[in-house]
């Protein structure tokens, strides 16, 4: 009925004291800008997670073994390899994952943070990248021979190639005390400093089996043919794997796809505890909204009981004063709107200019739903907030009101 | 013929603390269609209690008041809301417009809550305006306005709903007298063109310009006649005069 007056009306009072306007919106600004940000940046963090999970592969197996060290009932190697023979429309590769636990010495120089780790030939995929998203810069990558022969020879991160004079390519590192041949290097990927992911060396895990003089390594990964079979593949590595250890707490088979989950879980569930906090915010801004337009209807008794006096009944009253709140609050939301998609892109660009997104792209922008949801939710505010301003303008008496100087 | 204004027995009786107020004492009357009736009183006499219960701003104690009929003096806000915007128009001594709305939104406010097409409010509205002179001023603010245009808004806002009862409460009291004059000018030719007005004033002088006077005091009615009767305008100052003028009020009614 008087919807569009009302909303005139309430947008003439917001422009008639713009300050007291601002301040009344600022709750729903500041809150509304903090989830569009958080969620934002949850947004492009989970983007580009996902991308970093495309590019690994998203038809990986990881198998986590838990007790390793039980002397009658053992997983080797060769046993996962005879896993893939016999599946191949399933299967398409494996390598154990062995964490090597030596120093790496050359040139006199000690690294001590470095990473070594004893893989086979099938940790480089198809599109020409590791299983931890690295890429051959020079060289070559480790062969089956290489494996096969307990070659010693290993493929170096950057960070490792730099101590060298000259091409690095066939001179040799010393790991745990053996020398080995450089056959590959990697492009960087991180800052190129200590401990970072461009201190790594890669070796045939035979070699690592035998450094570590163990038989048996606790982490494998496979891939699977396809996305696709990737939920099969995990199925018959599990059958495997219950056949040896007659028990399914021994071993952890897990698909990228699962793993992308449970990444996507973790970061929903953060973003939905930060919002939580958030939301706080908003909750302060819609008491402000209440506060002031408490002040408003006590201006304006007068006015309302001139409204009544012409026949206005509650019904109009509390519309009136319902949309005017409503709007306070949507014109809030729209700025805090505003204001976070700003600032998510200032701290998206930080972000993507500190951070190492492993040459995946950093963007933080708003879902078009976390927007909507935003700007519902301020509007809602708004009309539950003003609900109470709203009745007790509507219950005023006609007559004091009238009287009310 | 149908009274428009009927109170029959009507007492309206206010609890002030351990003191009981009866501010209206047993009232009677009746108001036909097209009369101009001044209801007079000092103040305290009980005028604006029975202005509000009149303009359906409250309901009496005891007793009934039909309105057009209809038994208003029982129901509850909303519906005195409804009869409000459909049977009467108001015009208060402060004009009491809304400053943020201009003219014509205004004169449109009534007819607003009557749910009538925006097309319909401006027509009607325009309308009313017009027949207080006052069309080209639609777009202005009313602070914009002199006091008596001020007023004569308010009296196209009153006319806009098409009322029953055009109720005026002091309408003259913060206008200098000569647009004093020209407002109850208007009430007058509203009059002759068939509204009903009832006045509401402590001024005799302004009472004089009605039909009929209605006088009150201390609640109860103690003239009831002809305005150009001399005794109308008899303001009796002894509480103990009040019993024999009361009754002498009502006797007279034509």
């Amino acid at each position: 009925m008087n919807i569009s007056q009302s909303f005139r009306l309430a947008l003439k009072s917001l422009a008639t004291s713009k300050m007291r306007a601002l301040l009344t919106m600022l709750g729903i600004i500041i809150g509304v800008a903090a989830v569009i940000i958080i969620t934002s940046l949850g947004n492009g963090m989970q983007l580009m997670m996902n991308a970093q999970f495309e590019k690994l592969g998203a038809n990986l197996v990881q198998v986590q073994l838990m007790q390793t060290d039980s002397s009658s009932r053992t997983i080797t190697p060769s046993d996962m390899e005879e896993l893939v023979e016999k599946y191949p429309q399933y299967l398409s590769g494996m390598t154990p994952y062995i964490s090597v636990q030596a120093t790496v010495f050359h040139n006199a120089n000690e690294y001590k943070r470095t990473r070594i780790m004893g893989v086979s030939e099938a940790f480089l995929n198809d599109q020409g990248s590791t299983m931890s998203g690295e890429e051959l810069g020079e060289g070559r990558f480790l062969k089956f021979v290489d494996v096969d022969r307990y070659q010693n020879v290993c493929v170096i991160g950057a960070y490792l190639a730099q101590d060298f004079q000259g091409d690095p390519m066939g001179q040799t590192i010393t790991v745990g005390g053996v020398p080995f041949t450089v056959i590959g290097v990697l492009r960087q990927v991180g800052d190129n400093t200590e401990g970072s992911g461009d201190d790594i060396l890669y070796l045939p895990y035979t070699s690592a089996l035998r450094l570590n003089n163990t038989a048996q390594a606790s982490v494998y990964m496979f891939t699977s043919t396809s996305r696709d079979t990737a939920s099969v593949a995990k199925g018959l590595i599990e059958e495997r794997l219950y056949q040896t250890y007659q028990d399914d707490t021994a071993y952890y088979v897990m698909t990228s796809a699962e793993m992308m989950d449970i990444m996507n879980t973790m970061t929903n569930t953060l973003m939905i505890v930060l919002v939580a906090i958030a939301a706080i915010s908003l909750l302060v801004g819609g008491i402000g909204i209440m506060n002031i337009m408490l002040v408003s209807v006590t201006e304006r008794t007068r006015e309302i009981g001139i409204r009544k006096s012409l026949g206005a009944k509650r019904k109009a009253i509390r519309t009136q004063f319902i949309i005017e709140a409503g709007t306070t609050s949507a014109i809030g939301g729209v700025l805090g709107i505003l204001v976070g998609v700003g600032l998510a892109s200032v701290v998206g660009t930080l972000v993507s200019s500190t951070m190492d997104t492993g040459g995946v792209p950093f963007t933080a922008v708003p879902t078009p739903t976390s927007v909507a949801v935003a700007f519902g939710v301020s509007v809602g505010i708004g009309v539950l907030f003003g609900y109470l301003p709203a009745n007790k303008a509507a219950a005023l008496n006609p007559i004091d009101a009238l009287r009310y100087e | 013929m149908k009274h428009l204004i009927e109170l029959k027995n009507l007492y309206k009786i206010y609890q002030m603390g351990t003191e009981t107020v009866h501010a209206l004492d047993g009232i009677n009357l009746t108001i036909d269609p097209g009369e101009f009736v001044a209801i007079v009183g000092q103040s305290g006499s009980g005028k604006s209690t029975a202005m509000n219960i009149i303009g359906c701003l409250d309901v009496p104690t005891s007793g009934t008041y039909h309105l057009g009929g209809v038994d208003v003096s029982t129901m509850d806000d909303d519906q005195q809301a409804e009869i409000r915007n459909k049977m009467l128009g108001f015009i208060f001594q402060q004009y009491n417009l809304i400053p943020k709305l201009n003219v014509l939104e205004n004169v449109e406010l009534p007819l607003l809550y009557a749910g009538f097409s925006s097309s319909e409010r401006r027509r009607r509205a325009l309308n009313a305006l017009g027949r207080v002179g006052l069309s080209e001023k639609c777009k202005n603010l009313p602070n914009q306005l002199s006091g008596g245009q001020q007023q004569r808004v308010s009296i196209a806002r009153a006319l806009a709903g098409n009322p029953s009862v055009i109720l005026a409460d002091e309408p003259t009291g913060a206008l200098d007298s000569r647009t004093g004059r020209e407002v109850l000018g208007f009430l007058k030719k509203l009059n002759e063109e068939g509204d009903t007005v009832v006045l509401i004033t402590h001024d005799n002088s302004i009472a004089v310009q009605a039909k009929r006077i209605v006088r009150l005091q201390d609640g109860r009615i103690i003239y009831d006649g002809d305005a150009s009767d001399p005794k109308a305008v008899v303001q009796p100052t002894a509480s103990g005069d009040l019993e024999s003028d009361g009754s002498f009020g009502e006797e007279v009614h034509p």
